[in-house]
């Protein structure tokens, strides 16, 4: 009788509020109940967050392709909807048209084992520890050339995964237009990064010089040629984040060997 | 018992209201207001945290140990803060992006603290329960004035709907870019307290430390 489980909790409530055993048992309790609380919450309303993000995300990539200079003609030309998705291996840079694009997930590529390599320190910088094998791109095609290509990228900032397209013109060099649509860097500082009038500033810049190097980069204070990018005071390590990344993708871990493909088929 | 409840419920909102009165909440009264929508949407996140919050701390406030008491009430506020937080971006993605950090910055909104500690520590819960949502309503209140003033004249509408013709679109308002900024709150808010306190002279506050100036000490000297 005394030792049945209701007995015991009478005894603990009626315990003095100041005993040792009372505080820590309710800290005990009241942590384990707001866990649980918080816990549940996140787990139970996960799928319709993601389902949120995700919108967010193909309204980014509408909203960036609409916005891009002369796109809405192109696509008018061509009479082309909708752009063309395609998947590739980012290894040898073919296309993979046996892969069923229902059931490709690239956010889940980029962590699972399986579908992804990891990075030796040297060859990440993005700081994303493994890349996925596999990767989209989107192609918009003009009348008779290639006019644009889209590609999702990601990468570490100062405190988020910072995660956007780049777009990229004809020439497979020079940007048309960068979206980061997904991070959460500190608020008001490097939340910056998602300032339009800076994502403006990367159109028109070339990220390999004339000897085909990836040389594209963020400088503090303005910059000097085509490879420069301005930084932003306060976000440096946000803004050196979308460098990198920029960078990494661009390489030959990213999509290089993929850029270097499309430019041989072009030629 | 029922008039008692209901004057919990009913002093805050204008008598003893937290904002003009007790000056409490003021950060987020200045952050959120720039649209109708927004404070709108800050007040219910509020309101649920708070309520909710009295509510759980006022049932198991004979538990709670006198040396840990301020741990215990901002851990539950904190716990709540975070739900409401999920339940925005579950159910209002849109809005929990304008909102940003200050729904999470509820957590620090002095007001939750301050009714937890002052009055749901040591009541019952259906008048707690009927404080908070009292302070809450207050709270409310002003964040709906203020952002009414705001939205108005700062970009002539009212919850996104163009009021006043814009310049822009045609029409003859010109929007005040002021009204977008920080400090106009502050002003609106000081023009509410003065409004306020000219008719309830009660709520005007004695001067503690009544300035003084040397000759007036020693008028001989």
């Amino acid at each position: 009788m005394a030792s049945s489980p209701l007995s015991l909790w009478r005894r603990f409530l009626v315990l003095p509020n100041d005993t040792l055993s009372k505080t820590l048992g309710i800290a005990l309790l009241v942590a384990l109940v707001s866990a649980t609380t918080v816990s549940v919450t996140s787990v139970v309303l996960k799928p319709r967050q993601d389902e949120n993000v995700a919108i967010a995300r193909e309204a980014k990539l509408a909203a960036m392709i609409a916005a891009l200079p002369g796109l809405a003609d192109i696509l008018r030309e061509t009479g082309a909807e909708t752009l063309d998705t395609e998947i590739i291996d980012l290894e040898t840079g073919d296309f993979l048209h046996d892969i069923n694009m229902g059931s490709f997930d690239f956010i889940t590529a980029q962590t699972d084992p399986d579908q992804s390599t990891v990075m030796s320190p040297e060859e990440d910088v993005a700081g994303i520890g493994r890349r996925p094998n596999q990767a989209l791109v989107y192609l918009v095609m003009g009348t008779d050339d290639l006019e644009l290509v889209i590609l999702p990228v990601y990468g570490a900032g100062y405190q988020s995964t910072i995660r956007a397209y780049l777009a990229l013109k004809g020439d497979l060099n020079t940007i048309a237009g960068i979206s980061i649509y997904e991070q959460g860097e500190t608020p008001g500082l490097g939340t910056r990064i998602t300032d339009p009038a800076w994502l403006d500033t990367w159109s028109g810049k070339q990220i390999r010089n004339t000897s085909d190097e990836v040389v594209i980069t963020v400088v503090r204070g303005s910059s000097n040629n085509i490879n420069e990018v301005d930084g932003i005071t306060g976000a440096t390590r946000s803004t050196t984040g979308v460098a990198n990344l920029v960078k990494f993708w661009m390489g030959e871990k990213g999509y290089g060997p993929f850029l270097k493909r499309l430019r041989e088929a072009g030629n | 018992m029922a008039k008692s409840n209901l004057s919990y419920l009913t002093n805050p909102i204008v008598d003893d209201n937290p904002v003009t009165l007790q000056m409490l909440g003021i950060c987020s009264a200045l952050a959120v207001t720039t649209s109708l929508s927004t404070a709108l949407t800050m007040s219910i996140a509020l309101i649920g945290v708070l309520t909710a919050s009295s509510g759980t701390i006022s049932l198991i406030r004979n538990h709670i140990p006198t040396s840990i008491r301020l741990v215990i009430q901002i851990t539950i506020i904190a716990s709540l803060v975070i739900v409401a937080d999920q339940f925005l971006k579950a159910f209002a993605y849109e809005m929990s992006l304008r909102l940003s950090v200050f729904v999470g910055l509820i957590v620090t909104n002095c007001l939750v603290l301050a009714r937890a500690e002052s009055f749901a520590m040591h009541n019952r819960v259906i008048p707690s329960l009927f404080d908070a949502l009292g302070n809450g309503l207050g709270y409310s209140l002003i964040l709906l004035l203020v952002a009414t003033v705001r939205e108005l004249l700062g970009a002539g509408s009212l919850f996104g709907m163009p009021v006043l013709p814009l310049t822009s679109d045609g029409g003859w308002f010109e929007p005040l870019g002021f009204m977008l900024l920080a400090p106009s709150a502050f002003f609106i808010i000081g023009l509410l307290i003065w409004a306020i306190r000219s008719r309830r002279h009660n709520q005007v506050e004695v001067n503690e430390f009544p300035l003084i100036l040397p000759y007036q000490d020693k008028p001989h000297d």
